[in-house]
């Protein structure tokens, strides 16, 4: 029986189980909504804005380990998907973005809502398809979903032209691929397994950088089982974070321009480190040059082209990580390094970062420790960039696997909303968080209907500072405290919530913090918490940009308060306002 | 390893499926991972519906090995190799309107007759030569054939295969 193009693609989306779909139609792909009644198991949200749908679809890609789908019209609706696609591609989240053409007769004639899609994505996904035959669309479905999900994931783009959408066609779905070039590895090189075992089995100061590659692989257990056979400390990537418990003892959080320091002590003194499905990105590594000084390194990674590219490495093993590190397993002998982790321990203890220093002000690292507290860890976080991003991901202590939802490689503002939207339609089950930054959040806060219309229960906390953070911190910090155009006029959350039919509360003390989250999470559905904190609070430590990790700025230890140190209370508030003021002090 | 920092030629033969936007990828690749090509030649292969490209392309040892990679993948790439380091016949064509006159005319025939080119093309004014080989070739003949004035070039950039049986 012939079936047209609109139905072909239904056909396809379902047999490849698709469940949900985040878009918004228009012109170019109407004949594909018009057929989405006979696909009632195809689940369609109707986003409020392009960009929200392919970030709800890379949200929900990152916690279900399928392709995420989005749709959007021609010209404006597909260009409006370009800043969740990249995104999608950075932080390699596998994702199908479906977009209509104009009919082939007017392609390349710039008819009304023409753009050429194809051509604006070649830099951002996987691989991209104009269609321009019926006969060929299940092939190329099957062939996205394919290239999406497997090896590095990472975003397939789908042109359909209208008329092809229209077109009919016998529908088959073909059994087989047809893609003689796309090869995966799966399984490292053994030779270079033995190596990197040698390596390992030798080291006396050994790290591991974790990064996302560990998360994509779902290889948790065997990550566990190497990190504890050969006691070897954990750093994570911003990314990596939800790799390992953050709360055992061999984990040192996260590395890097915003890491703990002793996280980039270790790797600044490691005589070996262990990258794992990491890319060395310039935040994770600071300056290259100075980058490790000491240490060999093996990277295990299953896309080639990352090995070498900004760090030069001794042993490389190209592979998926749960393969490789069950084979690692098998090689690596049971170590202990007492020395080494309690000197890791030490800087620890000599860079107290993670402790929240006493305060009446309204801290967003309390806030976001409270948040932990209150689901114990078993919740999903989606974070915005900036500020607000690096305290979710330093305060919060990510003990589930593939716990933090966040944009590490594009920093897209705007992240936030849309993603926890996705992420809580993959994972109905679960809590999640959406930490948003005042900023950030009203770059997409049109998806509030949305959340509302499909009542997706996102608890969102806005850490509002009246300002865009991170750029009023580097100003303070790199341009002598000019605040130029980082001050924001906000408008009343609270009130907007309410416009959008979700429930909401601002909380601008500390005590009414954990009262605030209480009701946050006893609310069946979403609600939205306004929390006001300290405008002018930093985070710290920061590694200058083009600086080496063991160069950190942090407060001087008396801001940060431990409970044995209570008779210095006093003494340390006055300290911890004069540091506020004055330029923050080099660490080396 | 020291000949490894250095800026070097390399020539990157690549097999590529013939379908429309391939070239655009791969240059888009080059532009946006800022690699310089240095040239660029396609054409069919042996087997249909595939194409074989070579690139000359500039840069370390570790940046042709990124471009390497890089190239390999893009889905429509099937097979890419850096033969440079191998032993390769490499040869590109050029064609060259050279100023004639009835005095020089006679002298510029004894120049192409020793570089083994050919005249294709004669006219009152101008003589078309057309010369194959490597570019040091290309570039002498090129050189002597300046002094009686170059109207026009068109160069086919390297094409190269490795030598011997293997494939």
């Amino acid at each position: 029986m012939k079936k047209t193009g609109a139905q072909i693609l239904c056909e396809s989306l379902v047999k490849e189980g698709v469940e949900v779909i985040f878009g918004i139609l228009g012109g170019a792909v109407l004949p594909i909504y018009d057929t989405f009644p006979q696909y009632p198991q195809l689940r369609h949200i109707l986003v409020r804005h392009e960009q929200g749908a392919a970030h709800a679809a890379d949200g929900y890609g990152r916690v279900t380990h399928k392709a995420g789908v989005c749709i959007a019209t021609s010209g404006p609706g597909a260009t409006n998907l370009v800043t969740g696609i990249a995104n999608a591609y950075m932080d390699s989240a596998p994702m199908v973005a479906i977009t209509g053409q104009v009919a082939r007769a007017v392609i390349g004639k710039d008819a009304f809502q023409e753009m050429d899609i194809t051509g604006i994505t070649i830099p951002i996904t996987k691989h991209n398809y104009l269609v321009t035959d019926v006969a060929e669309l299940a092939k190329t479905v099957k062939e996205a979903f394919h290239i999406a999900q497997t090896g590095r994931p990472g975003p397939v783009l789908i042109d359909i032209p209208r008329d092809v959408q229209q077109e009919q066609t016998d529908f088959v779905y073909p059994d087989k691929l047809d893609l003689p070039s796309y090869k995966v590895v799966s399984r490292g090189h053994s030779a270079q397994i033995k190596k990197a075992a040698k390596l390992i089995n030798e080291a006396e100061q050994p790290v591991i950088l974790a990064g996302r590659g560990i998360i994509i692989s779902q290889a948790y257990d065997e990550f566990k089982e190497f990190a504890e056979k050969a006691q070897l400390p954990v750093a994570h990537t911003l990314l990596g974070l939800g790799s390992f418990p953050g709360n055992h003892i061999l984990d040192l959080g996260m590395l890097g321009m915003h890491g703990t320091p002793c996280a980039n002590m270790a790797v600044q003194n490691a005589d070996l480190l262990i990258a794992i499905g990491m890319r060395f990105d310039d935040r994770a590594t600071g300056n290259t040059s100075e980058f490790a000084p000491h240490a060999r390194v093996i990277h295990i990674d299953i896309d080639p082209a990352e090995i070498g590219k900004n760090i030069p490495t001794e042993v490389p093993v190209v592979g998926d990580i749960k393969s490789v590190l069950t084979a690692l397993n098998e090689e690596i002998e049971r170590r202990e390094h007492v020395d080494w982790l309690s000197q890791i321990e030490q800087w620890g203890y000599e860079h107290p970062s993670l402790e929240i220093r006493l305060s009446d002000e309204l801290l967003p690292q309390y806030i976001v420790h409270q948040i932990y507290e209150a689901t114990q860890g078993d919740a999903l976080v989606v974070t915005g960039v900036g500020q607000n991003q690096m305290w979710a991901a330093r305060y919060f202590i990510y003990t589930k696997p593939n716990s933090l939802i966040s944009a590490g490689g594009l920093g897209p503002m705007g992240f936030e909303l849309p993603a926890a939207m996705g992420v809580k339609v993959g994972c109905p089950e679960e809590v999640v968080w959406c930490v948003a930054g005042d900023g950030g959040f009203q770059m997409t806060i049109q998806e509030l209907a949305t959340i509302s219309q499909e009542n997706i229960a996102v608890k969102i906390a806005i850490i509002n500072n009246g300002y865009l953070g991170m750029v009023r911190q580097w100003q303070e910090l790199f341009y002598g405290r000019r605040y130029v155009d980082t001050k924001l006029w906000n408008p009343d959350f609270v009130k907007i919530a309410e416009a959008y039919d979700i429930p909401g509360l601002r909380v601008t003390r500390r005590e009414d913090v954990i009262p605030a989250i209480q009701k946050a999470m006893e609310d069946p559905g979403p609600f939205l918490i306004d929390f006001l904190i300290e405008p002018e609070e930093n985070i710290y430590p920061i590694v200058p940009p083009g600086e080496s990790l063991a160069r950190f700025f942090e407060p001087s230890k008396p801001e940060v308060l431990e409970e044995n140190l209570k008779n210095q209370l006093q003494n340390a508030l006055q300290n911890a306002k004069k540091v506020k003021n004055k330029t923050p002090i080099t660490k080396s | 390893m020291g000949g490894k920092l250095t800026n070097t030629e390399h020539t990157l033969v690549a097999l590529v499926e013939d379908k429309p936007g391939v070239l655009n990828r791969i240059a888009s690749l080059f532009r946006r991972r800022s690699f310089n090509i240095k040239s660029l030649a396609v054409g069919g292969s042996e087997q249909p519906g595939l194409s074989r490209m070579t690139i000359v392309a500039v840069g370390d040892f570790a940046q042709i090995e990124q471009v390497r990679k890089q190239l390999d993948k893009l889905i429509n790439v099937v097979k890419v190799s850096d033969i440079t380091e191998g032993d390769m016949v490499a040869r590109e064509l050029a064609l060259i309107k050279v100023k004639a006159t009835a005095s020089t005319r006679n002298e510029i025939m004894q120049i192409v007759d020793i570089f083994r080119a050919n005249i294709v093309d004669v006219a009152p004014g101008s003589l078309t030569v057309e010369v194959t080989g490597d570019e040091d070739k290309l570039d002498s003949l090129l050189g002597l054939l300046r002094d009686f004035g170059v109207k026009e070039i068109s160069r086919t950039g390297r094409i190269a295969l490795t030598r011997g049986s293997s494939s």
